[in-house]
């Protein structure tokens, strides 16, 4: 049974019904992140998948480019509780990226430039529901938001959409990732609100 | 992790736009400085609103905890807490959570604290918290505000670095300058950070917490002057702080 609190009635809009629980809206774009921002330098980026002994596939910063981008537009949810409707990016499907993979492995950890990494099942990484983003609002995605790409992965909290990414290990089993070993969930879906490892 | 209530014991403006407000939370499991909670606000008709604030206290068996929250301007929370809520009533938080912008009682490395505006919130529940545990790691605290007024906990911190030397408090004022400010406004620099801050060579430990475009600064300065990016945390908070 919950506490009513005295004189406080909220704000509630129509818009704020279409989020998942626990959720406020916020037009900003704020930032989580653990530790300094890295500074990446186009002609040192790489992003490398591989199944924890071989490196299966590599791109550079300009082989990357040359494969086919989309432009999503999807809202996105932070655990921290802000989310923002509607947001839009430009980047490289998984489904590309992983096209000529062959795998039974069935979950990957995600490694960031700065050494942060976050875990995702497979099934959540294909299937036109992860992409690595390099535009944010048609303009180059910024340092302190992830550039020059992040992972985008929208229907899960946003500290699954890894910035400043450098390349996935496939793996046979799920592991927590940084966050997931400091107390966040293990999978994060927004609508379950599966916020913290012990709730 | 279950909501637990918790009573209002305790009120205490902080500045003109923050105030500390002192729980007693039944069961309450204990915390780690830095960590912080989810607070659940109810309105009659059962809408509910949660926000996460730090826990300003250090950790202690008595089951109270403090936080300090800034009134933002169009906030749907923070207007409440800071205006409307009186000693008596009763809310619901959860927590301690967060376990990585954390001060261990047992660390004995040098450790620099950056804050700006409300980050000294979580800063100050490790400095609070060495203070309890009786450590003798040498702190810094470089507190980045607007104004003289804009500081929180103002007598504690003057009392703390009047007492122990190895709590050192620089202020850095980006608005307004009390008079006998040898320095004129502005944000955090290199010449700042170079006589505010521990040298990198003694391998301190820093957390930096405050609005985004400010954790940005500090770090990259810190960075620039050798510290290595794996001694420090960081914890952004709020909006963005990103000019418009």
């Amino acid at each position: 049974m919950a506490i009513i609190s005295r004189g406080f009635a909220g704000r509630r809009s129509a818009a704020e019904a279409k989020l998942p629980p626990g959720q406020y809206l916020t037009s900003d774009f704020p930032v989580l992140s653990a530790g300094p921002t890295p500074h990446i330098s186009l002609d040192r980026w790489e992003f490398t998948i591989d199944d924890g002994s071989n490196v299966l596939k590599r791109w550079d910063w300009k082989s990357f480019r040359e494969l086919p981008t989309e432009t999503i537009t999807v809202d996105i949810h932070c655990v921290t509780r802000w989310s923002k409707l509607g947001t839009s990016w430009e980047g490289v499907s998984l489904d590309v990226l992983l096209a000529d993979v062959k795998t039974d492995l069935s979950y990957a950890m995600f490694r960031s430039y700065g050494d942060y990494t976050t875990n995702l099942p497979m099934k959540d990484v294909i299937n036109k529901q992860a992409w690595i983003a390099f535009k944010f609002d048609g303009a180059d995605l910024a340092p302190e938001h992830g550039g020059p790409a992040r992972l985008l992965v929208p229907h899960l909290y946003l500290w699954k959409s890894a910035k400043w990414v450098k390349g996935m290990t496939l793996m046979p089993h799920d592991k927590p990732g940084f966050w997931e070993n400091l107390g966040y969930h293990i999978y994060g879906d927004p609508w379950l609100e599966q916020r913290y490892s012990d709730q | 992790m279950t909501w637990r209530s918790a009573r209002v014991v305790g009120l205490r403006d902080e500045t003109a736009t923050a105030r500390t407000i002192a729980l007693a939370v039944r069961d309450w499991p204990g915390h780690i400085a830095g960590q912080h909670v989810d607070v659940r606000l109810t309105a009659p008709d059962g809408y509910s609103a949660v926000r996460s604030y730090s826990i300003a206290s250090g950790p202690n068996s008595d089951g109270r905890i403090e936080i300090t929250v800034e009134r933002l301007a169009n906030g749907e929370v923070s207007p409440y807490l800071t205006t409307e809520l009186m000693v008596g009533d009763d809310l619901e938080l959860r927590g301690p959570i967060g376990g990585w912008f954390v001060w261990h009682r047992d660390q004995t490395e040098p450790i620099q604290l950056v804050a700006g505006g409300s980050g000294i919130v979580p800063l100050m529940a490790m400095i609070r918290s060495r203070a309890l545990a009786g450590s003798s790691a040498p702190f810094r605290l470089l507190y980045s505000v607007r104004e003289p007024g804009a500081v929180f906990y103002r007598d504690e911190l003057w009392a703390l670095s009047d007492r122990d030397h190895s709590v050192i408090v620089t202020y850095a004022y980006t608005r307004v300058t009390p008079k006998d400010s040898p320095r004129p406004p502005g944000r955090i620099d290199a010449t700042l950070i170079a006589t505010g801050t521990w040298p990198w060579n003694l391998n301190p430990t820093s957390y930096v917490c405050g609005p985004t475009s400010f954790v940005e600064n500090a770090t990259d300065l810190l960075i620039a002057v050798g510290h290595g990016r794996k001694n420090i945390r960081t914890e952004r908070f709020g909006a963005t702080g990103e000019r418009k």
